[in-house]
């Protein structure tokens, strides 16, 4: 499918009256798999989750169209039910909120035990569901934890802001097979609907998880867009520097 | 500027004001009530009156769940059975007839003379329930009472004695309720605990009052030696003004006390609410946590614990929830330690419900409407260790039953 999902112009965002995006364009296709890179600070988290629509994230100028509907001014749930989700960089704690509760929730269905507990064990967190949602969770786990609730929740665009931060070897793996679960991998591309942002620094994600395109954004701007695997080639060779002068 | 400090002032005039808070008079309330006949099987009790009970844990129609039944109305026992050998349920001026050496036990544990309130129940020669674990005897399933206020504008006096002897284990459900048509009355309730050498008590309390009730428990607990003393309270329902703070010894080696409260607050309510526990022994322990809730009123979560033997462990934890404008918690957390080689702390935080965590759950697809409510349930949902698991459930649901008042 060519067509596009989400659709973003001339996007300026403001948090705490700082203006931290200065116009950012970016087009997502229907069963698409875009990367994002760029330094720290640079604005990564301030685009997806202006895009997930938090109302900390001001925009003051631009639009965000999601298949084919203007998102620009909907609330986060609003967004939620029409389909976005989004893995945090640092999620919250929410005490006395269990984990199976919170899937639960995502799921909005009832469900079976043993289905909750299958969700669970394919996210390696069989021993989780009775936790408070992230309270005293490690790094990792965090991590699974999101992806969890994301696959219950079943978006068909998925932001994940760097997933496989803090996660060891052995569990990328999984961490990989759960997001190529959400962005439907399995599914042949013609028929693939799903699609996704994943923001990443060391690229480790995509020797599991398939990107079309990479993105580049350095202080608040989108100065290159091209192959993932050659713009972290290039990146690891000549830092964010070479993607400054990159002419898109 | 000088409109915004006037109004500051105002407002915190207006703080005070409201702060500015007077003790029920006794003299306001009655003192006799209409006698009670004896009630054989309380399963026949009046549907109103069963269905105000339940609202307080109290089962009349399933009491295959519990051991024994104790049931007062105003100033008078109704029913009392037992199903359990091992266990004794009596009324206590009964039990006091029975065993002479109970006298040791009558105002041991508290103070007959701390307050009016107290003494007024010690000169009123009231009746309440005498419950005791014999030694050795574990009895998992509980024993039930409630102690019910029906008359209009009555102070009802309640003196209740409850021992569980050494090595054995009770458990006990209390609820405290009125009738449904009964908008004002005093309830005055001393509870005296004894919990000997390495036994084991739970005493899950129940209140479900109305907007017009005060309500003056006062509570004293002895804790011996390897003992476990277990208190959960739950107050969901509106009250006038609730003002309690029982006191807990532990005198044995490697005591422990453990306390739990869920508590809600409604506009024009208050509720003054704390524990204090002694630790006199080497070893001993004790955590006080409480959750407060509040759509308006006060309320006011004390602890105090007291560190006085080596080796003792003490927590303190009070969270307070403000779901709106209006709603005042006042948790006041104080720890005082007497010797070296002690550990006490406290935690206390207050505030409204976290929005990034409200946003968390929206960006799952739920509405704030539902992702608040998450929280707030989260936030009253009791997992309390040691409790048996059917008295776990039956408290859960005695909150999510009154949760839906608050919202
Ligand atoms: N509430 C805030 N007030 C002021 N500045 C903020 C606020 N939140 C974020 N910023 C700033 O916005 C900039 C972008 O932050 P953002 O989290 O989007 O960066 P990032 O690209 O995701 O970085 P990282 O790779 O470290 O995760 C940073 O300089 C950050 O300090
Ligand atoms: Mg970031």
């Amino acid at each position: 499918m060519d067509e596009v999902m989400l659709s973003v112009r001339d996007l300026h965002v403001e948090v705490g009256d700082v203006e931290i995006l200065h116009g950012v364009d970016l087009d997502i296709r229907y069963g698409e798999t875009a990367a994002l890179f760029g330094p720290n600070g640079s604005g990564k988290s301030t685009l997806l989750m202006t895009l997930m629509g938090f109302p900390k994230y001001v925009i003051t100028r631009g639009s965000i169209e999601f298949k084919g509907q203007d998102v620009t001014t909907l609330s986060v749930d609003q967004r939620a039910r029409m389909g976005m989700g989004m893995s945090f960089q640092r999620p919250p704690i929410v005490r006395g909120v269990k984990t199976r509760d919170m899937v639960l929730a995502c799921l909005r269905r009832e469900a079976s035990e043993s289905e909750i507990r299958d969700m669970a064990a394919t996210a390696g967190l069989s021993d989780f569901l009775d936790r408070d949602v992230n309270y005293g969770f490690s790094g990792g786990e965090l991590k699974r934890s999101e992806l969890l609730q994301l696959m219950a929740q079943n978006p068909d665009f998925v932001l994940l802001d760097e997933p496989e931060s803090g996660v060891d070897l052995v569990n990328i793996a999984v961490i990989g097979e759960l997001i190529n679960k959400l962005l439907q991998k399995e599914v042949r591309i013609r028929e693939r609907h799903h699609a996704g942002l994943i923001i990443t620094h060391t690229g480790q994600v995509l020797d599991y998880v398939s990107a079309r395109t990479g993105y580049v954004l350095i202080d608040g701007v989108i100065t290159c867009t091209g192959d993932p695997q050659e713009i972290l080639t290039t990146i690891k060779q000549n830092g964010y520097e070479e993607c400054c002068r990159c002419v898109m | 500027m000088r409109d915004v400090m006037s109004e500051a002032q105002e407002q915190t005039k207006k703080r005070a004001k409201r702060r500015e808070y007077v003790d029920p008079d006794l003299r306001k309330y009655g003192t006799t009530a209409p006698e009670q006949s004896y009630e054989d099987d309380p399963h026949r009790l009046s549907d109103d009156m069963k269905r105000r009970m339940l609202g307080a844990g109290v089962m009349l129609d399933e009491t295959g769940a519990r051991s024994g039944t104790f049931i007062q109305v105003d100033q008078t026992p109704v029913h009392v059975s037992s199903v359990q050998d091992g266990v004794e349920l009596l009324a206590v001026r009964d039990a006091l007839a029975k065993y002479d050496w109970l006298s040791d036990y009558w105002w041991r544990a508290v103070d007959s003379g701390a307050d009016e309130y107290t003494a007024s129940v010690d000169k009123a020669n009231a009746n309440g329930y005498f419950m005791r674990a014999l030694p050795g005897q574990k009895t998992m399933l509980p024993l039930q009472a409630c102690l019910y206020l029906g008359t209009e504008g009555l102070a009802q006096n309640v003196h209740n004695i409850i021992i569980a002897e050494e090595d054995s284990e009770l458990h006990i459900i209390t609820g405290c309720t009125t009738g449904p048509e009964t908008e004002s009355g005093l309830h005055l309730g001393v509870s005296e605990f004894y919990v000997r050498k390495g036994a084991k008590l739970t005493f899950t309390m129940v209140h479900n009052w109305q907007a017009g009730i005060a309500v003056r428990p006062r509570t004293g607990v002895i804790v011996e030696e390897g003992a476990t003393f277990l208190n959960n309270y739950v107050i969901m329902q509106p009250v006038q003004d609730i003002q309690t703070n029982p006191k807990v010894w532990c005198v044995g080696r490697g005591a422990t006390a453990s306390f739990n409260s869920v508590i809600a607050g409604h506009p024009g309510g208050r509720i003054d609410v704390g524990s204090r526990v002694f630790l006199e022994a080497p070893e001993s322990r004790t955590e006080i946590v409480s959750r407060a809730i509040v759509n308006g009123g006060e309320i006011i979560a004390r602890g105090y614990i007291e560190g006085n033997a080596a080796d003792v462990k003490g927590h303190l934890e009070c969270r307070g929830l403000i779901l709106n404008e209006g709603g005042i918690i006042h948790a006041v957390p104080e720890l005082r330690g007497a010797v070296a080689g002690i550990d006490l702390y406290h935690e206390a935080a207050v505030g409204k419900i976290a929005e990034e965590e409200v946003q968390y759950l929206m960006a799952r697809g739920l509405t704030r409407d539902e992702a608040t409510s998450t929280i707030v349930r989260g936030f009253l949902h009791v997992d309390i260790e040691g409790l048996p698991d059917a008295l776990n459930a039956e408290l859960q649901k005695a909150i999510d039953s009154s949760e839906n008042d608050l919202m």
